[in-house]
């Protein structure tokens, strides 16, 4: 039994132009195990923010569920944090009151000053000490999503959700701040599932990525596994031999627009492993004949 | 240079009151009674008419008490009377004379009990009606059609219901407080950033928390224009209540001034309301700006 296991989740939206209802995506089936760090990758319109949405709990799945630990996880909860690809900071309060108000509801046991010493930890974490009485306003970008990383990481969840989490970063700080999520995931090793569509973020971060097609009836069509060991950083993981094989395999997969495809091909490993439907990709097990290909 | 802005503004604003009030002075100056050219008979008449009154010099002048309703005073009656006004302000002189503090006091009490009733039950009910999208729907054509309703179109009605002056003079203070605040409240929750809702979910605050860490400052912005408008408009509707219903205030003393052809009387109440009003809005703007953010 994986830790975190989404089971054949579906989800339909009434058709606004008529009767019937839209198929967004159809049979997501994930397994996450602890400690793993796992991506999900499509173009717009997939329905992958809707599938981290009904992890989240703050959505419904049509059809399926989601188990975490044993138990269905429904409704939100302390135990899946999101960070918002929006940063989602209440505008009227402090850095500190941000983070406070989150690690408030998780210990609501903790004394004033154990509250205060738990947030000023995570605020030091992500390099904002001195800014611990800033709103949100007076924050760049990258600093808002540092708060948001903040926020998450100190109520301790069991798994952690980044919806999109840099996409409204500038490219450089993007980059910092993927790093410093490194150092803060090798820390705790929480459970993560992304959403992304930035292709270096994901093999920079991730142990394996979903490849969604596009929707509407999205599907997970195949499952990547980042063969490039860690620790890796932004300098030297573009030096692996599978960096490029990897970042070019996922391109090509978004550039086909991969509707209702299966691999077509490029199928390296070649062997499908729990779940018929999902190929899976892995380039440590590639075929003979996957490499020419590939070639 | 355009949009620079050079010397200042309180010269050009003194600049211009003492112009105003000079061409008032010089416009409504009445000339001296001259008696010459006039018999002995004429002058007889004119006394036994109450137009002119002789003086201990033996002379004729202009009967001052006539002068009161001849033309509109100048700025130095205006003056007189003030003068006169604030000298007795805390005097009670009998049931319907009391000083101008009392009056003001009054009034301004009975703004406060109606707009702070109305704004509380107005955010009260509109937290409700932007939380659900449903009843907000169900019940906005009944707002939109009591909004524009003049408060004082409920006077009398209210009068006959509550058998009280006192009551209905608040009564339709609150009824002009009111709608403004619903409806924007209404529209201020129900547009809040979801993710805001979403981060409380997710941490699992209380519906209190909610309430008064989330919602409420969340649409505080919102919320504060509209009580903005129902301040405007209780304000409006207070001098016209006392006015009509006769109960003391400096509303009252502007028609009961006028009820005693005292034109100086109604001038210097109209300053008054204007003063309070002015007084009761930047208190209230203080007050607003505590609570507002910069998104």
């Amino acid at each position: 039994m994986s830790f975190l296991h989404i089971d054949h989740v579906s989800k339909y939206f009434p058709n606004p132009s008529g009767e019937g209802q839209i198929c967004i995506f159809r049979d997501a089936t994930i397994k996450i195990e602890k400690g793993e760090f796992v991506t999900v990758i499509g173009h717009s319109g997939c329905g992958k923010s809707t599938l981290l949405n009904i992890i989240a709990g703050l959505e419904t799945p049509s059809e399926g569920g989601v188990i975490l630990n044993g138990r269905e996880a429904s409704g939100p909860g302390l135990d899946r944090m999101v960070v918002f690809q929006n940063f989602a900071l209440m505008p009227w309060m402090t850095v500190f009151e941000n983070i406070a108000l989150a690690v408030r509801s998780a210990y609501p046991d903790w004394s004033a000053a154990q509250v205060k010493a738990h947030v000023d930890k995570y605020i030091a974490l992500v390099g904002l000490k001195g800014a611990e009485n800033k709103r949100p306003v007076a924050l760049s970008g990258g600093m808002k999503q540092r708060v948001g990383l903040a926020r998450a990481f100190s109520i301790e969840p069991k798994v952690l959700l980044l919806d999109e989490p840099f996409a409204q970063i500038d490219a450089l700080t993007r980059g910092v701040i993927q790093e410093e999520l490194i150092q803060m995931w090798n820390a705790t090793r929480n459970t993560v599932f992304m959403v992304t569509h930035d292709v270096d973020e994901a093999i920079l971060l991730s142990d394996r990525i979903l490849l969604m097609t596009n929707g509407p009836e999205a599907r997970i069509a195949e499952m990547v596994h980042v063969t490039v060991p860690r620790p890796r950083s932004r300098e030297t993981v573009i030096e692996h031999p599978y960096y490029y094989r990897i970042r070019n395999h996922i391109i090509h997969f978004l550039v086909r627009h991969a509707k209702h495809e299966r691999g077509s091909g490029m199928t390296p490993g070649g062997d499908s492993g729990g779940d018929a439907q999902i190929v899976e990709v892995n380039f440590e097990k590639e075929s003979p004949r996957a490499q020419l290909t590939a070639l | 240079m355009a949009g620079q802005a050079k010397g200042n503004p309180w010269f050009i604003s003194v600049f211009v009151l003492m112009i105003f009030l000079l061409a008032w002075h010089f416009f409504t100056l009445t000339s001296l009674f001259d008696a010459r050219g006039l018999t002995d008979e004429q002058l007889q008449l004119m006394e036994f008419n109450g137009d002119i009154v002789k003086t201990p010099d033996g002379g004729y002048a202009w009967n001052p008490e006539k002068e009161k309703v001849k033309g509109v005073p100048g700025p130095l009656a205006v003056l007189e009377k003030a003068k006169a006004e604030l000298a007795e302000a805390f005097v009670i002189k009998g049931t319907n004379d009391h000083g101008i503090a009392y009056l003001v006091f009054y009034t301004v009490s009975r703004f406060a009990g109606g707009f702070l009733a109305a704004s509380v039950i107005a955010i009260m009910l509109g937290v409700v009606l932007g939380l659900n999208k449903v009843l907000f729907r169900a019940v906005n054509p009944f707002i939109q059609i009591l909004k524009p309703i003049s408060p004082l179109a409920w006077m009398p009605l209210l009068l006959y219901t509550v058998k009280d002056p006192k009551w209905t003079a608040i009564l339709v203070v609150f009824m002009a407080a009111i709608w403004p605040t619903l409806a924007t409240t209404a529209f201020g929750v129900s547009s809040l950033r979801k993710e805001y809702l979403h981060v409380a979910a997710i941490v699992q605050l209380s519906w209190h928390k909610r309430l008064f860490k989330v919602i409420l400052p969340g649409a505080a912005p919102t919320i504060v224009n509209g009580l903005r408008i129902s301040f405007g408009s209780a304000l409006v509707a207070v001098v016209p209540a006392e006015m009509l219903l006769g109960e003391l205030g400096v509303g009252y003393l502007s028609w009961i001034e006028w009820n005693n052809l005292d034109i100086a009387g109604v001038i210097f109440a109209i300053l008054v309301v204007g003063v309070v009003g002015v007084i009761l809005d930047s208190g209230f703007n203080k007050l607003a700006g505590l609570v507002t953010y910069q998104e």
